[in-house]
């Protein structure tokens, strides 16, 4: 039976029935920003059995970046010579001196790209200008860079480069799972976008090495339900599985041509994450053959030691080790306009989506918010 | 506006906007909790009176029998999928007007070009200001050209002011919803904004989506004519729905329950939305009415609503309840519920 065409009100009474045979409590991780967007923006909080919990792990791009990978794109981007696209997400990111924003309301060249092939046709109809290209995110958007690289090198521009910070998530849920300061994670709801790309048999391995259900899942409130009904019940059975409940857009073996793409331009290397530290093998680097589309290498980019804004939290929130309403800047000196951690920025963000759609279940996560917030939520 | 002001500071462990601020950012025009910033600390201070301090879309007259708005116009594309700046500046001050509860009586059009500006462009947009003129029954009486150097400006700006004649009828107003009041809206929300955003933003993504700038003097008119217990109304521009309905939820001090099942939207409108990572609640509409109307009366507002070419897709979205705590909340789909806050700034500049 397909278990995502069920009503959602079928969805939950299961779910709040697998849970009531399960006699502690548990924690299911999504690693994704549009998983926990997705959640907030359909209560799904409110409706969850008490003893199960869905927090936020290493899956917003912007947020999982190390402050130093943004001092040096800012660095970049507030030379003269240069214009640098970035997605929109990253421009309210403070640095250790200001963001990308204040860069360009002081003059600088920062141009807000909805794709990374407008930052290619950007060099194309600027000669005279050096664009790079700010490439940030998973196996979702580092097919993309890809291709504006490819398609740099076919039409021959030498004034097109990439500032490349992407990340593989696979790596980063190993890295969660192996921490000596492992959070509780009891299951993961796995990414439906990078799943397209990296298909449902990657994650095979957490399944094996980490006894640890993953279920990949959709974005839709139905879709999202019905995933961690599937987690819940394996809980409840004692089961270790992995299950694609995303069939519809995620394959076993994912897309080969982005697959080939990626392994065409980048290689793995250690990659530095926000709260994580240093991973091994976390990190999409250019290759020998693509250098000279390299901005670190062309500008001369110097080392930047890496370091968390004082008295963020960030690092512990996605790590899942703490929620927003924990931190101190939350809500007061950290909003959405007055930014000083990253999750505050992304529309992805974890805190962004608490500050954005109240705290939820506050109570039972130990923190203790608004009086009259919690009165209306169940 | 004191319950207004004690709501936001109830909430103010989650929500803190800045204390001051040095420069004006985009998001002071954005019609969120920014803007509400520069309004209590700058404009009330200084400019203050009883009929400014009220905050609606008009200001009152000559003992309630005069309406005054005015509203500036900076969209970016100047056209745009369902229409134009000139659409845009009839339609939003005209809908100020009636949702003040006032007839449109005449309007003032004041444009500020920028140097090279094509005289072609021009024609279009004085064009577009006639027939959306034309359609809502009022005329230009009065009006102001001033020119800058290039550079100076992008293009366009225009500034309608509208003056109307308030009906007998009681005004729609705040302090008249009670408990129980059921909320209503004429069609499908987000669509301007999204259509404009796209426009901008994406050219080359073909999208249905259009704007649904419109003047709705005629829909609102009629209703009033009809059903005297429509008792407040606004149109959700800036800020979108969740704007008007957490300032219902904040200057009533009752709580406001919308029923996102309900809320009328194009599923290319939340595609869209999720797309460029919006809410559609937060996204401005420029033809769409939010109103609460008596209970026993709803169902024939909706009726007559429905019958109206502006209105045929309006919808019950939610209702006043009794609980005092000034927040608005949605039930979603799942049959979860959230709280539904103000937006805080710009999410979309330069969309009207």
């Amino acid at each position: 039976m397909n278990i995502a065409a069920r009503p959602s009100e079928e969805l939950l009474r299961a779910l709040h029935a697998f849970a009531a045979d399960i006699n502690r409590s548990i924690a299911f991780m999504e690693v994704c920003g549009t998983h926990t967007t997705s959640a907030f923006r359909c209560g799904l909080h409110s409706v969850m059995p008490k003893n199960v919990r869905l927090i936020s792990g290493p899956g917003c791009p912007v947020c999982v970046t190390a402050q130093a990978d943004i001092d040096e794109l800012i660095d970049l981007g507030s030379r003269r010579e240069i214009t640098l696209c970035t997605y929109g997400d990253m421009l309210r990111v403070p640095g250790k001196h200001g963001s990308l924003e204040k860069a360009r309301g002081d003059g600088a060249n920062i141009e807000v790209v909805y794709s990374s092939l407008d930052a290619v046709r950007m060099a194309q109809t600027h000669p005279d200008r050096q664009v790079v290209f700010a490439a940030v995110g998973f196996e979702t958007t580092a097919p993309a860079t890809a291709a504006a690289i490819c398609a740099a090198q076919e039409l021959g521009l030498d004034n097109f480069t990439v500032l490349a910070s992407h990340k593989l998530i696979l790596p980063a849920m190993r890295a969660l799972l192996s921490a000596a300061d492992r959070p509780k994670i009891d299951g993961f709801l796995c990414p439906g976008h990078v799943s397209v790309i990296i298909g449902s048999d990657a994650y095979r391995c957490i399944v094996e090495e980490f006894n640890t259900p993953c279920v990949i899942g959709g974005f839709e409130p139905g879709l999202l339900l019905s995933s961690l009904l599937c987690l819940t019940e394996m809980i409840a059975a004692g089961r270790v599985a992995l299950v694609n409940q995303y069939p519809q857009a995620v394959r076993p073996t994912g897309n080969a041509h982005a697959q080939a793409l990626l392994q065409k331009v980048f290689e793995t290397g250690n990659a530095r994450w926000r709260g994580l530290g240093l991973i091994p093998q976390s990190g999409l680097f250019l290759r020998q053959d693509y250098a000279r589309f390299n901005a670190a290498q062309r500008f001369n980019l110097k080392p930047v030691e890496d370091h968390e804004p004082a008295g963020c939290i960030c690092g512990r929130v996605i790590s899942g080790l703490a929620l927003p309403p924990e931190c101190k800047l939350f809500g007061r000196a950290c909003t959405p306009v007055q930014p000083i951690g990253p999750c505050m920025v992304s529309s992805e963000g974890t805190c962004a989506a608490w500050f954005k759609y109240g705290p939820h279940r506050a109570k039972s996560h130990g923190v203790a918010p608004a009086q009259q917030l919690q009165e209306v939520l169940p | 506006m004191t319950i207004h002001k004690s709501a936001l500071s109830s909430m103010s462990t989650s929500i803190q906007p800045p204390a001051t601020f040095q420069r004006v950012v985009l998001g002071h025009g954005g019609g969120g909790l920014l803007t509400d910033v520069l309004i209590n600390q700058l404009v009330l201070p200084r400019l203050g009176n009883p009929a400014l301090t009220d905050l609606l879309d008009s200001g009152i007259l000559d003992d309630g029998r005069l309406a005054l708005t005015i509203d500036s116009y900076v969209v970016q594309p100047i056209f745009f999928p369902g229409g134009d700046i000139g659409r845009l500046a009839v339609s939003g001050t005209v809908n100020d007007l009636a949702v003040s509860g006032a007839l449109p009586m005449g309007l003032a059009l004041s444009m500020i070009l920028a140097e090279g500006l094509p005289r072609q462009i021009l024609e279009r947009v004085l064009d577009s200001v006639a027939a959306t003129a034309a359609e809502a029954g009022v005329r230009v009486i009065t009006g102001d050209t001033k020119v800058v150097g290039r550079g100076q400006a992008d293009g366009i700006y225009l500034t309608t002011a509208g003056v109307g004649k308030m009906e007998p009828s009681p005004q729609p107003h705040p302090a008249r919803v009670q408990p129980g009041d059921v909320l209503i809206i004429n069609g499908p929300i987000g669509e301007h904004g999204l259509a404009v955003m796209l426009a901008r933003e994406m050219p080359e993504v073909q999208s249905v989506l259009r704007s649904d700038a419109a003047p709705l003097n005629g829909l609102i008119g009629q209703l009033r004519s009809c059903v005297p217990g429509v008792v407040f109304m606004r149109d959700p521009t800036r800020g979108g729905l969740a704007g008007v309905a957490t300032d219902l939820a904040a200057r009533t001090g009752y709580r406001i329950i919308l029923e996102e099942m309900q809320i009328p939207i194009r599923p290319e409108a939340r595609h869209a939305a999720d797309m460029l990572g919006l809410d559609p609640l937060d996204i401005a509409n420029e033809g769409k009415v939010l109103m609460a109307v008596r209970p026993a009366e709803a169902q024939a507002a909706l009726n007559l609503i429905q019958s109206h070419p502006l209105g045929h897709q309006a919808a019950i979205i939610g209702h006043v309840s009794a609980e005092i705590d000034g927040l608005c909340v949605l039930r979603t789909e799942i049959g979860g519920q959230r709280i539904v806050q103000k937006p805080y700034g710009e999410q979309l500049p330069r969309i009207c």
